[in-house]
């Protein structure tokens, strides 16, 4: 597995996310996660893509993303030099014999109770990939009765930004 | 040029002057258009494709596009009113390679606009430079399901550079500005811009020129120099150069150029399928097109080569045969207009990011420095191997065995009557090849063909864009009657709208090229590829059909037919001059000729076949 983080900025307009994801699909690369919102800038989109290069080499695949016209700019996130977070939703079963266990494992995981009622506790954890696999790997014994998680989104460590002043080295353009 | 300068043509360079992005413009046409207030979104439409200068539009009206018609009727743009969709596409094409400027083809949504797919993903892989206007059910209906509706902008996503669907009238110069500046900078291509009904129907003003909100667009013209210099040494230091050339020369129009880098490096050139013209035939230095059909010395010479040197190329399957053994000698300099296409396919050793034309003329310069500096290659030994092979395996053929007429000297005997001014368009199967292999291109632009997407009953339509923008010029259209089936009914077009084009029909009977692979691959299970009604014993009836002088003459053409070789010059001459209506000729020829040299797919050029069971001895004396 060769997994890159891109940070890509797009043109907020309709049908971006439908190009890139098309993108994706017909030329064969690998799409671990993607997510996309808002910036600072409301002319603007960020899509935070988990992309595996196994298949392609990620420098084919930056070039492409760079073709398209509503692409402004991307850099890749090294997993060092960036803060990464996922957010997961999970719905655990927690009949008054468990429930302890449960508030238990979620204060070690720094997850927060967002539900509860007499059979399930929702809590809500945010987090690397790595560490929110290993908090259901904790709570699947319990039960889990439904989750949902969200893409990767990433930003880089440090003052500089990927747009205004200081910026961040965007993946080349050319060759 | 500044981003204030209205650009005035269609024009590759117009449409860089919109942006003001560096160029090496000659002549912009200044077109200062007149500001209108409460007009429609439909008259704005047609005042933006005149101030954007389209001389030509082909295409179908129907109900979603009908209130561009209304001002079209009355504009200097004029249209002509194709019998397909799919042939208004191809005549954009045709009119785009053979002008060099913008084709543009219009339709309206549903299927008129699905019946321009084929002709955008053609366009798509051969980086022409056309655009689509299509008309769109109204916005309040889009998503419903309305009658004709078709969501043309998400289908053509992956076939186009860009597209846009435009459901507000303001927004319509502005986007047919940057559909013009997008088709034809950069690595050209095609545009579609899908504009609502309601749209069309509004009450906008129109200024001009508009501003282009292109933030994410900026193409790389300009070569780095450091990565020029680097080529330069390397093209000094070799032994065995190729100059592999590719469509982007002709699109860059480069050829000058070209002529000049060859000149100074005395290395061989290959011109491919799409580089047919890009530099003269007849030069000796030009050893012909590589490929699956290329022939022996071209494909040898690359694959022999300790340097390539690819200027607007892609290492297309079709060049490369099995990519792991292509060329395994040679470092590699690839130089593109396209970023992603360097490395895609073959990892450069020195990739050069620009526009050809710029990149070539930077390369003369700094291999002129390596002269000066007393580094200038030997290439004798090289030549004389080169030499060696051209004089052994030159381009030939074999007259059928059962005295039917040879395709192969059709079309020599049509490029030599015709010359290298002629433009010729074919379609895609064995004649494409043949006229690829037997006829002598010296111009650019003068060979018109799908390359990358192979669409057959592309030759017609083609050939009536060209003959539309080059009127003087004569045009032959090269089809098999496979193809031509496909797209003859714009021969109905051409007689009306007074576009003599010239059919040089290559009649075999059957779908040719893929009879060729069941001969070759399928033991001679001919499943499905005869086109000629056959009788109890398998052989074609008296009757044609269809009858393809009769059909030619039901379109308002002049029908011809030749089947034997003695009638050949009479024919073609015949055909030369009759210029006042379009003519076929129905040469009738054997179905068993076959397209050599050849490199089966997936095989290693190293593999190449000069004819069938006949292969190259190349022995062991590299240079």
């Amino acid at each position: 597995m060769s997994r890159h983080t891109l940070s890509v900025l797009v043109e907020n307009k309709s049908g971006v996310l439908a190009r890139v994801s098309a993108l994706f699909s017909r030329r064969g690369f690998n799409i671990e996660s993607l997510a996309v919102g808002p910036t600072e800038n409301p002319d603007l989109s960020r899509m935070t893509i988990v992309a595996d290069a196994e298949s392609q080499p990620l420098e084919q695949i930056t070039k492409q993303l760079n073709k398209l016209i509503e692409v402004i700019k991307i850099v890749e996130l090294e997993a060092e030099a960036a803060v990464q977070r996922e957010l997961l939703l999970v719905k655990v079963r927690a009949p008054m014999a468990d429930r302890t266990q449960v508030l238990q494992t979620a204060e070690l995981f720094r997850a927060r109770v967002v539900d509860v009622n007499t059979d399930t506790v929702t809590l809500e954890a945010t987090g690397t990939p790595d560490k929110l696999q290993a908090l259901l790997a904790v709570l699947a014994p319990l039960g889990i009765k439904e989750m949902a998680q969200s893409g990767t989104v990433a930003l880089g460590r440090g003052p500089r930004s990927m747009s205004g002043a200081g910026t961040l080295r965007p993946v080349e353009r050319t060759a | 040029m500044t981003s204030t300068t209205p650009g005035g043509s269609a024009t590759r360079e117009a449409a860089e002057a919109l942006t003001g992005v560096e160029t090496t413009a000659r002549s912009v046409e200044e077109a200062a258009a007149e500001p209108l207030t409460g007009i429609t979104g439909a008259q704005s439409l047609v005042q933006s494709l005149e101030a954007v200068g389209v001389e030509v539009v082909f295409g179908i009206p129907g109900g979603a596009i009908l209130p561009a018609y209304d001002p079209l009727f009355d504009s200097r743009v004029r249209h002509v009113l194709v019998r397909h969709e799919q042939g208004a596409g191809h005549a954009a094409t045709g009119y785009a390679q053979a002008t060099g400027r913008v084709g543009v083809c219009m339709a309206t949504s549903g299927p008129g606009a699905t019946n321009l797919v084929t002709p955008l993903a053609d366009a798509y892989m051969d980086s022409v430079p056309m655009v689509a206007i299509t008309g769109q059910v109204p916005s309040a209906a889009i998503g419903t399901d309305a009658f004709q509706e078709a969501d043309i902008r998400g289908i053509t996503m992956p076939i186009t550079k860009h597209n846009f669907l435009v459901t507000d009238a303001d927004e319509i110069p502005q986007r047919i500005a940057e559909a013009f500046h997008l088709a034809a900078s950069g690595r050209p291509g095609p545009v579609l811009v899908d504009i609502s009904k309601d749209a069309l129907q509004a009450t906008t003003d129109f200024t001009w020129p508009p501003r282009l909100d292109l933030p994410g667009y900026k193409p790389t013209t300009r070569p780095h120099g450091k990565q020029v210099r680097e080529a330069a040494a390397l093209i000094a230091a070799a032994r065995r150069p190729v100059l592999y050339v590719g469509g982007g020369v002709i699109k860059a129009q480069a050829s000058a150029e070209l002529a000049e880098l060859t000149e100074l490096t005395g290395a061989p050139v290959v011109t491919t399928l799409m580089a047919r013209g890009a530099f003269p035939d007849s030069h000796p230095q030009n050893l012909g097109m590589p490929g699956m059909h290329g022939n022996v010395t071209a494909v040898t010479a690359l694959q022999k080569a300790d340097l390539l040197v690819a200027l607007g190329a892609r290492f297309d399957d079709r060049v490369t045969g099995q990519l792991s053994s292509f060329a395994p000698e040679a470092k590699i300099v690839h130089a593109d207009i396209d970023p992603a296409e360097i490395g895609k396919n073959r990892k450069a050793d020195v990739p050069i990011v620009g526009d050809a034309r710029e990149t070539i003329a930077e390369l003369v310069t700094a291999l002129r420095a390596e002269r000066d500096a007393g580094r200038t290659p030997d290439l004798s030994a090289w030549w004389a191997q080169l030499d060696q092979w051209r004089q052994k395996y030159p381009l030939g053929y074999d007259w059928p065995e059962d005295g039917a007429l040879s395709p192969q000297y059709v079309i020599e005997r049509l490029g030599a009557i015709a010359g290298p001014d002629a433009i010729y368009a074919s379609g895609v199967g064995q004649h494409q090849m043949w006229a690829a292999q037997f006829i002598k291109y010296e111009k650019p632009g003068t060979w018109l063909n799908s390359g990358g997407l192979g669409t057959m009953g592309y030759a017609v339509p083609a050939a009536m864009g060209a003959k539309y923008g080059c009127p003087d010029t004569t045009v032959w259209a090269i089809d098999g009657d496979g193809c031509f089936q496909m797209t003859n009914q714009e021969l109905a077009t051409c007689a009306i709208e007074g576009i003599p084009v010239k059919v040089a029909l290559i009649n075999n009977g059957n779908l040719g090229m893929v009879r060729q692979w069941q001969t070759l691959f399928y033991k001679g299970r001919y499943s499905n590829t005869k086109l000629h009604p056959v009788d109890a014993e398998g052989r074609p009836t008296p009757v044609r059909i269809p009858d393809f002088v009769a059909l030619a003459e039901a379109l308002g053409c002049v029908g011809l037919r030749c089947e034997s070789k003695d009638d050949v010059d009479a024919v073609i001459e015949k055909a030369m001059a009759i210029n006042d209506a379009p003519v076929v000729i129905d040469f009738i020829v054997g179905a068993d000729a076959q397209v050599w040299p050849m490199v089966a797919a997936g095989a290693s050029n190293d593999d190449i076949l000069a004819a069938r069971d006949v292969r190259p001895v190349f022995g062991d004396d590299q240079v």
